[in-house]
């Protein structure tokens, strides 16, 4: 899979809640894309010199579009934030490892997401449910306006899980995604107000459902991925963690991203691995976080 | 039209090379760039043994350019000659090593490790501004920087291009010290010390604290100390310091440089070191230049 910058442009772009953009952007890269995966995207602006790093939502391999679903933090994606259908965005893509589908065979799979964590999960929860093609009217909300399309999924016949709950954890009651979620997964809500779902943190909420699971993804703040990593040790089940760091060049050169990992790292040796290249996705043991 | 320029001997297709730690070893740009077109790769920092880095967040953007403090994390030159140089070997490229180090033994160890090896040039990096140990500390004192110089080309069989730190008051005399210590040429400025502080967390972004500087932002210092070392100096000056176009190169070469660096300008556009390559030979039609060597300390 060879990386590639490139001069895409904005097939559609919709604000979903209070600093949490959706835009969908036309790109040949979708074809190669992979949940779990991300691009790194350039501001024009020439102060704000870094691109971002912001996980892939979906894919529609077929027409080549890809969905991003991000939160405005500051100057760059302020800047993604203005853009309207038609205007040129600069993408490199398709980068990382993603999730590894094969996995969830035969097993009941929680994909636990917290905030801006809970996009990239989004593609995943569509490829683990085999959904192959999804309606027109389904893929005119989903991108605002776009309409007849058909999407390739990534999931090999061998992959069907036996069950899947997305545990999704917000801060209120503006759930942006939830619907999407429906269309693939179990959805089990917590939030930080109570406001929808239950009460407190993702895990509060798997407890008061009574649920279990044998294998868990999961990408969201550093605190909850903490939580998973040591839920999953106590339930003795694999789980795999989407993590996120300060990135330069989002191609394994700058060693700017790397995490401590148990094992030595592929490029240095010295237990420090690269997010960008050799994640963002690792094995929750093979990480101290 | 001849772009062709000579640093210590060695003939380079062109004057446009990577800057240290901004390309990896090459590889991770192959990808995006045919690194047979490139005057020179210059290697990420290499030490005698495998190092860590410092503690993240290690990067933070600011206006017009960046800060790092990576630490030089490393995988040790024994990893690096069996994986890095055999690649960078395949290409018709000059390879220039980058070698950092604790104490002058460290150095010397790689040094001696790749005399054999077919590094083409040697890069010794006295000016790093984020280990604790070794690096700039060798590179701020006059007496240091001549120290180690004389110790390194006692042992080096490669020429030696000292990269020198532009965190001191007079770029002129330690250029001038480098020289006068044997250095084959001078390759400068490494980043500027920073520091960026979030107001709303009232942290330090990097972990590091302090970071190196580089991006456009750096640009106009880079250019006047790449001509005060120029002027200061016979042995060949490389430039570097937010070179991001064309124009830019040609500026330092202006200024005196005989062959830049692109360095944090690869994070932002991995194709541009071949943009600028292609960018100042349309420079130089364009002028009627017919030897790439005419623009060197041209400007008056």
């Amino acid at each position: 899979m060879a990386k590639k910058k490139v001069t895409a442009s904005v097939f559609s772009q919709r604000q979903l809640t209070e600093n949490i953009y959706d835009m969908w952007i036309e790109t040949d890269l979708a074809k190669e894309a992979l949940p779990g995966q991300f691009l790194m995207v350039y501001p024009k602006c020439a102060a704000t010199l870094l691109p971002r790093p912001i996980s892939i939502c979906e894919a529609q391999r077929d027409v080549g579009r890809l969905r991003i679903v991000y939160r405005v933090a500051g100057k760059g994606t302020a800047e993604f934030a203005s853009y309207r259908k038609g205007d040129p965005i600069s993408v490199m893509g398709t980068l990382g490892n993603g999730f590894p589908l094969q996995e969830a065979a035969g097993k009941r799979v929680f994909l636990m997401g917290g905030g801006i964590g809970i996009p990239p999960l989004l593609g995943l929860a569509r490829a683990l449910s085999g959904a192959g093609q999804i309606s027109v009217k389904e893929a005119e909300r989903a991108s605002g306006e776009c309409a007849d399309i058909s999407v390739g999924d990534g999931r090999t016949g061998d992959t069907a899980p036996l069950s899947v709950h997305a545990i999704l954890g917000y801060r209120d009651n503006r759930l942006f995604l939830k619907e999407d979620f429906d269309h693939y997964s179990n959805v089990v809500i917590a939030t930080e107000d109570g406001s929808a779902g239950t009460k407190g943190n993702i895990l509060n909420a798997v407890n008061a459902n009574g649920l279990s699971a044998d294998l868990i993804y999961a990408c969201g703040p550093m605190p909850m991925l903490r939580a998973v990593k040591q839920y999953a040790a106590k339930e003795g089940i694999p789980a795999y963690l989407s993590l996120e760091e300060r990135m330069a060049c989002g191609v394994g050169a700058c060693l700017g991203c790397v995490c401590k990992t148990t094992h030595k790292d592929a490029h240095s040796h010295v237990n420090n691995a690269r997010v960008c290249t050799e994640g963002p996705v690792f094995l929750a043991e093979d990480v101290e976080i | 039209m001849n772009t062709s320029v000579m640093i210590a001997g060695v003939e380079l297709k062109n004057p446009v090379m990577t800057a240290s730690g901004t390309f990896g070893s090459g590889m991770e740009y192959g990808e995006f760039v045919d690194l047979n077109k490139l005057g020179a790769v210059v290697t990420k920092g290499v030490a005698n043994a495998p190092w860590e880095g410092n503690p993240t967040p290690r990067v933070a953007e600011v206006y017009g350019g960046m800060l790092n403090a990576i630490g030089l994390q490393n995988p040790g030159i024994d990893v690096f000659m069996e994986r890095d140089l055999p690649f960078l070997q395949k290409y018709d490229t000059k390879i220039i090593v980058n070698v950092c180090g604790k104490t002058v033994e460290d150095y010397i160890e790689v040094v001696e490790k790749l005399s054999d090896s077919p590094a083409d040039l040697l890069e010794i990096n006295v000016s790093c501004p984020n280990v604790k140990e070794g690096a700039i500390a060798f590179g701020q004192k006059p007496e240091a920087l001549s120290d180690i110089t004389k110790q390194i080309k006692r042992h080096a069989k490669q020429p030696v291009i000292m990269k020198l730190s532009p965190n001191v008051t007079d770029i002129a005399e330690m250029a001038k010290v480098a020289e006068a210590a044997g250095a084959d040429a001078v390759s400068l400025i490494n980043t500027l010390t920073g520091m960026k502080i979030d107001i709303e967390k009232r942290r330090f972004v990097l972990a590091n604290k302090t970071g190196g500087m580089s991006g456009p932002a750096i640009k106009p210092i880079a250019v006047r100390m790449v001509y005060q070392a120029a002027q200061a100096v016979k042995i060949p000056v490389i430039g570097m310091g937010g070179i991001a176009t064309a124009e830019d190169a040609v500026e330092f070469l202006l200024a005196g440089a005989t062959a830049v660096s692109v360095g944090a300008m690869n994070f932002v556009n991995p194709y541009v070191t071949q943009e600028i390559i292609k960018g100042m030979e349309d420079y130089m039609k364009r002028t009627g230049v017919s030897d790439v060597k005419e623009l060197i300390g041209a400007a008056t």
